[in-house]
């Protein structure tokens, strides 16, 4: 009787417990569901379709969408415009990752030895950028790199210095590169200084008993250290960079030299909402998608196993 | 990883964000008499919200809530998803004539043939042609045409001793004189942003880039006539008599202003542009018809202009009409499209609601009757289906030509341009002649 009447508690309480972890996970569940992964196979679905004409094309019925199997990835790839436009993204990358984390680590390092007086403000006005809308950055940086309306170009004119026009020629390249540089170092430097902060000060202390200046303590004991935040940094600066599109896109109407498929994720941008060809659009975002995956894990893996050794030493 | 997805996730976002700005009209079906009806119009129209009071006090069973836009561009995507939707179009939309075949294409617009073919006598027969794309149907009445106009700096011609040019020798003559007298100073600019101000000039040269043959589409963008102007202006860009650098910039704005552009190949509109951009230039200006290829055969193109249609999400197609037929053919709507939202209404009896010049010219009595011969002379000229494709071509490949200043990539840009727009075609599975 004991035993009957236990059983079915137990085993009613050992199912509610089971339900309660999905009871816990169910909203973050839902929100991915509803905003990550349902657009994702949506766009994989889109990317697999096309649009079949009849007659003229006008009027109602004209449009039906049709399988196109993999007739979109196979346009994407092919398209001459992709390619020059990977080259470019990755030239680019090749400026703003170093130049950005180069920078952000120095600011990082020089903020954390103590050095300036004004460690709060400068923080402050390290970080600022990065709380502008890249939009809003890039149009105030088109200003700037207008010949006729900068002032930059007035100051050097009074110098006697012709200041080149950025937004022509090679200069573009440089041009987009600085806005990221400008808006992303801060981020970064914030990141790389909290790590730091966090490193026991008797460290330094042993170091500086056994005569270690200021240089080698940072490149002996600090810059180890931060390790897996340099590297946490690298791959957000690489995934940014895979993405680039808001400032050459706010920037494309300044200049001649900026097409509208400059980047990988402008071409999707005029696929989707200049040609009105959805489909297109999809498959190279799914090739994007992939292809950043792909770079971001390689790569996590490639130093994966030392940043955490070093993170547990 | 959140941000891997960006680009997808802003697709899908897009999509949702549209299908919520969903327009109020959901009530359905005919209204019973002595309801009111809630219309939604999307413009981008100055002032379109007061020439819209006007019909909404006299007419208080129809009320129409203008819903203001940032341009042709960004409404026709807004649109094309909203249709691709399946809700959140508006009833009434304002559609450049260009975009009405792509619209058409995509079913976006009614056929108010039914509710509005009478209006045909009201228009001009180029006009009347664009929103019927040369067919029964009928996807809008015609609001607002852009005929191409010249503008130019009378000071500085004056103390040059040059006149308006009557032709493109004049043209180029002048622009030479100019930029020869102060090396800072341009007569004018070529613009790789602005593929419909190129299509004015090749629709006046003779160009007309679509056509359709049963059902069966050409193109026609690399004919003899577009050429033409392409090497003009290839030409005049390597010899550096003219300037490469886009319009609608803040580095132009700053030039028109400062008189270092002196002069503008623009359409009607575009004395509202220079009392933006160029306010410190007021009174400089006069307006002129287009240089011309063959001055004893007078033709222009048309820069800009639009319809007003009824999109196919519409429940109130009828009283969409009524409002539409209103705003450009009733005296009064006339008049307000005229002096409140300042755009050159397609109506042929327009002419008594346009006396005054436009204040930014107010010394040019004649601007009006200048603007009504570039009316007159407008050429035919037929928009495709994929019109996004050949204008972002020309962006793209005319940019390259005009970064390099070498009048040979000209004419080959011109060739991308319609290589691009066929491929387009042929892929989305047009057919096309030859």
């Amino acid at each position: 009787m004991t035993v009957s009447t236990r059983t079915p508690r137990t085993a009613s309480r050992r199912g509610r417990r089971a339900g309660a972890p999905y009871s816990f996970l169910a909203p973050a569940l839902i929100l991915f569901t509803l905003f990550m992964a349902a657009p994702i196979a949506y766009a994989g679905y889109l990317s697999l379709r096309r649009v079949k004409i009849s007659g003229l094309g006008l009027g109602a019925g004209a449009r039906t969408e049709v399988w196109a199997g993999l007739s979109n990835y196979a346009r994407s790839l092919s398209d001459p415009d992709f390619l020059p436009s990977v080259y470019r993204v990755g030239l680019y990358g090749l400026i703003v990752v170093p130049a950005m984390l180069g920078l952000a680590l120095l600011m990082a390092l020089l903020l954390d030895a103590g050095r300036t007086r004004v460690g709060t403000f400068s923080r402050t006005s390290i970080f600022l950028p990065y709380a502008v809308p890249a939009v809003v950055g890039s149009l105030l940086w088109g200003f700037l790199y207008l010949p006729r309306v900068s002032p930059v170009t007035d100051v050097l004119g009074k110098l006697g210095v012709t200041a080149p026009d950025v937004l022509t020629g090679n200069w573009t390249l440089w041009a987009v590169a600085n806005i990221a540089v400008w808006g992303g170092t801060g981020f970064n430097m914030i990141v790389i200084y909290t790590s730091l902060r966090a490193i026991p000060t008797d460290l330094f202390e042993a170091a500086r008993l056994d005569g270690a200046s200021d240089k080698q303590i940072a490149f002996r004991i600090k810059i180890p250290i931060v390790t897996p935040s340099l590297i946490m940094t690298f791959v957000f600066s690489l995934i940014a960079t895979l993405q680039v599109f808001a400032e050459p896109m706010t920037l494309k109407p300044l200049s001649n030299t900026i097409s509208s498929t400059w980047t990988p994720l402008m071409k999707v941008y005029r696929d989707a909402f200049v040609r009105n060809d959805v489909y297109s659009a999809a498959a190279t975002s799914v090739v994007i998608a992939v292809a950043t995956f792909a770079v971001s894990f390689g790569f996590l893996k490639l130093v994966g196993n030392r940043a955490f050794n070093q993170e547990d030493a | 990883m959140k941000k891997t997805f960006a680009g997808v996730l802003a697709t899908a976002l897009l999509m949702t964000g549209a299908a919520c700005s969903s327009s109020d009209d959901s009530d359905g079906g005919t209204p019973k008499p002595g309801e009111k009806v809630e219309l939604t119009y999307w413009t981008w129209a100055p002032n379109m919200d007061k020439v819209v009071d006007g019909w909404n006090t006299a007419h208080p069973d129809i009320h129409v809530t203008v819903n203001k836009q940032d341009g042709g561009d960004p409404a026709v995507t807004k649109l094309l998803t909203a249709i691709k939707a399946g809700s959140g179009a508006p009833d009434v939309m304002q559609a450049e004539y260009q975009k009405i075949p792509t619209l058409v294409s995509a079913n976006a617009l009614a056929d108010i043939a039914k509710e509005s073919g009478g209006l045909k006598s009201k228009f001009p027969e180029s006009a009347w042609t664009a929103v019927t794309l040369g067919g029964e149907a009928l996807y809008g009445v015609p609001q607002d045409s852009g005929p191409m106009m010249f503008y130019y700096r009378t000071d500085v011609f004056a103390k040059l001793g040059l006149s308006a040019p009557k032709t493109w020798d004049d043209y180029a003559a002048a622009a030479r004189r100019i930029h020869t007298a102060d090396q800072k100073q341009y007569l004018g600019t070529f613009s790789a942003n602005d593929p419909g101000w190129f299509a004015g000039l090749a629709q006046q040269a003779g160009a007309s880039w679509w056509g359709v043959d049963g059902d069966t589409w050409s193109v026609a963008i690399n004919d003899a006539a577009t050429q033409k102007v392409a090497n003009y202006w290839g030409g005049l860009v390597q010899e550096g008599a003219i300037d490469n650098k886009p319009m609608y910039t803040p580095e132009w704005n700053a030039a028109l202003n400062d008189g270092t552009q002196v002069g503008w190949l623009s359409s009607v509109w575009g004395p509202g542009v220079l009392e933006g951009n160029a306010a410190s230039t007021k009174g400089k200006w006069k307006a002129a018809l287009l240089p011309q290829w063959d001055a004893a055969a007078p033709a222009n193109g048309n820069w800009g202009g639009s319809a007003t249609s009824v999109t196919t999400q519409s429940k109130h197609k009828a009283q969409a009409a009524e409002f539409i037929a209103w705003l450009n053919t009733d005296p009064a709507g006339i008049k307000a499209l005229a002096g409140t939202a300042n755009v050159y209404p397609a109506a042929v009896d327009s002419s008594a609601a346009l006396t005054a010049p436009p204040a930014f010219l107010s010394d040019q009595s004649d601007f009006y009757t200048v603007a009504a011969e570039a009316a007159k002379i407008t050429k035919p000229f037929t928009y495709g289906p994929d019109v996004n494709v050949a204008y972002s071509a020309y962006n793209d490949a005319f940019g390259k030509a005009a970064a390099s200043k070498k009048s040979a990539d000209f004419p080959a840009a011109l060739a991308t341009m319609q290589q691009t727009t066929v491929d387009d075609m042929k892929n989305t599975g047009f057919k096309i002649a030859g």
